[in-house]
């Protein structure tokens, strides 16, 4: 195995630009738990915004409105899984996964068209000198407007939890419903944006997979990262800054493994591609055990129904 | 104005209907979805869910295929509506079905070129114990550390799944096979293939084990006390710890059951209809059998009655697709629409839905 190819300074800032698809899909999804819904269906809001995104990008030829497109269209089938959870009150866990698997079916079916195209490049910030300095030029200044995006959500995400009035609201909803309805607060209503807000996240962060990752569009896409966001949220505690620690982590696993796999390490290509939801499984258990247990954290209405009798 | 009233006890006309209901409901919104896409709604409708089984110029081909379809589907669908019935959330079939595959293959390739009659009864426990095993690691995972089986099984998919590849690739590699992936074709080595048991129906093991699953679970259900018991810790998990079940046993055994089908699954369907073990063996029976179960109202008869139904699309579609030329992925999003109008509609058997006039407020 030959470490001298891989350069830490191009590692690292390889690895910020692997992790925003889970970022953004972890901190979408973080919300949304934090109002007390769980929502399985990210890989399917991911896909869909992946091929949304590529599809609406591919059209415009602008990327902007690529990872716009890809927004609205994680943001719409989200809307599906919030009739059918809060004004129908299907069980939460069953409606996640039928997210999934329409959602597989639908990408498939609307990219069709789309296989072997090049979408248009999304271009890097223009930091003028700055790019060039060394080491600190290609890690802080050197990537696209969406890394920056990524980050800057999960500041506001953290900044509205904590300090804002909403913030306040969102969380004694997922903490006890009942309490916040007594309140006069519009279980329904809140939970609902938050859900839109966790779908638009993750079809952008699909967005990003179809338009910057990978970039071109083939079924399967987003291949389990919707799954590893969601274990991310687990990993994070629920908490804003541990989402993008978590995603570095997993970026830097893939990034890794990707370079072993070009390095041509010894170990076969598909046990380095089975690394990141190994060590997803081992971070959930080490989370999820001993005193400091991630579930102690988890909101206490989390996966519950809502249903005001009066 | 519409207001949901809590029904003191479920429905018992809507239990049955809503399946109904969700069936003609999706028949509608896939028939906009085909329309959408250009084709005759009427026809594709028609040609997916009668022409498989009345049109006489496929009829002869297609009948059959529905048993073979509908096997892997119900064996995977019995073991996950156990667990679903008592909350434990085992959506990881796909890969358990995958594994179940390479260990029965595994060993019976072992044994290569034996002729030996009990080398198909091995590989069908070796099946059985490759799901059961890669069902156990969340199992324990969430016993011991209470670790969301739901995502670990899950994970474990795309794991089996490189597995899998690098089987095809790599250790089930046939030898004579010029160098092509994929492992040597089971279903001609007459001592480990799995064949038609009654020509012309395509009835094989999988279909005889499928059929003994659905009886053993309605009598697990109906009259044996761990039936009871995953009934209570579903409906009443705080009653049931009242009432001596232990959850964790639960979860060990809902689990292992399902595992251990899926895992069976997986290897009558390489030993027969697939052959071999290839890169894409694993074709989403695994996720489809999620579907299946909640279709069947999670109750082995209706699992039996959703799973043949379910293998009705599977082939229209294919035959749409062959006649139409409706894209492969319009019968998945099909069945996934199902799932959504199923769980919809599923609010009638526990809710009343009240009109009342917007001066009633």
């Amino acid at each position: 195995m030959d470490f001298t190819s891989l350069n830490f300074v191009v590692l690292i800032a390889a690895l910020m630009v692997a992790s925003v698809p889970i970022m953004l899909a972890a901190i979408g999804e973080l919300v949304v738990e934090r109002a007390g819904v769980l929502n399985l269906g990210v890989e399917g809001m991911m896909i869909i915004g992946a091929v949304c995104g590529f599809i609406a990008a591919v059209e415009t030829g602008s990327p902007f409105l690529g990872f716009l497109g890809g927004a609205v269209g994680g943001a719409v089938l989200s809307l599906i899984f919030a009739v059918l959870t809060q004004t129908l009150l299907a069980n939460q866990v069953a409606t996640g996964l039928a997210l999934t698997l329409f959602g597989l079916g639908l990408s498939s079916l609307l990219g069709q068209n789309y296989v072997g195209m090049k979408p248009p490049v999304t271009g890097k910030v223009p930091f003028g000198p700055l790019a060039d300095l060394p080491v600190v030029g290609p890690i802080l200044f050197g990537h696209d407007w969406v890394v920056y995006f990524s980050i800057l959500i999960i500041a506001i995400v953290w900044w509205a939890l904590k300090a804002t009035r909403l913030g306040l609201i969102l969380r004694a909803v997922g903490e006890n419903h009942d309490a916040a309805h007594s309140l006069g607060y519009n279980v329904r209503r809140i939970r609902l944006g938050a859900i839109m807000f966790g779908g638009a996240m993750a079809g952008m962060g699909g967005a990003y997979v179809s338009l910057v990752r990978v970039p071109q569009w083939t079924d399967g896409i987003t291949a389990g990262a919707g799954w590893i966001a969601l274990a991310i949220v687990v990993f994070a505690s629920w908490r804003p800054w541990r989402v993008m620690l978590g995603s570095y982590l997993f970026g830097g696993i893939t990034v890794l493994q990707l370079n072993m796999q070009a390095a041509g390490s010894a170990i076969p290509v598909q046990y380095l591609s089975m690394a990141p939801y190994l060590i997803t499984i081992l971070v959930l258990v080490i989370m999820s055990s001993g005193k400091g247990r991630a579930a102690l954290n988890a909101p206490a209405s989390l996966g519950q129904n809502f249903h005001a009798t009066r | 104005m519409l207001r949901l009233e809590k029904r003191p006890n479920p429905s018992r006309f809507w239990i049955y209907g809503t399946p109904f209901l969700a069936v003609a409901l999706t028949m509608i919104a896939g028939g906009i979805m085909f329309a959408l896409l250009g084709k005759d709604p009427v026809a594709a409708i028609k040609l997916i869910f009668l022409d498989p089984l009345f049109n006489g110029d496929v009829a002869s081909y297609s009948r059959p295929q529905i048993l073979v379809k509908a096997a892997p589907l119900v064996l995977i669908s019995i073991g996950l509506s156990l667990g679903f019935r008592a909350g434990v959330w085992n959506i990881g079939a796909e890969g358990q079905y995958v594994m179940g595959a390479i260990f029965g293959a595994a060993t019976g390739l072992a044994f290569y070129p034996t002729e030996s009659r009990l080398v198909f009864p091995l590989m069908v426990l070796a099946g059985a114990f490759g799901g059961f095993i890669w069902a156990m690691i969340p199992a324990i995972l969430k016993t011991r550390f209470r670790t969301s089986e739901i995502l670990v099984s899950l994970l474990l998919v795309y794991v089996a799944k490189q597995i899998l590849a690098s089987a095809a690739l790599s250790f089930l590699k046939n030898p004579e096979g010029a160098g092509f992936p994929g492992s040597r074709n089971l279903a001609q080595i007459p001592a480990m293939a799995n064949g038609e048991l009654i020509a012309g129906t395509g009835l094989h093991w999988g279909g005889v084990a499928a059929f003994l699953a659905v009886g053993a679970a309605y009598v697990l259900l109906q009259r044996h006390i761990l039936g009871f018991q995953i009934k209570l810790a579903g409906q009443a998990p705080r009653a049931a710890r009242f009432a001596g079940v232990n959850p964790d046993r639960l979860v060990v055994l809902c689990m292992g059951l399902s595992g251990a089908l899926a895992g069976l699954a997986g290897l009558f369907e390489v030993t027969g209809p697939a052959g071999q073990i290839t890169i894409d063996f694993g074709v989403g029976y695994g996720f489809t059998a999620i579907i299946v179960a909640f279709l069947g109202r999670l109750n082995p008869l209706g699992i039996l009655f959703a799973g043949l139904l379910m293998a009705l699309t599977y082939i229209g579609g294919e035959l749409a697709q062959f006649m139409l030329g409706l894209p492969a992925a319009a019968i998945q999003a099909f069945q996934g629409m199902l799932l959504f109008f199923l769980l919809a509609v599923d609010l009638l058997s526990n809710y009343r839905v009240r009109l009342i006039g917007w001066g009633a407020r």
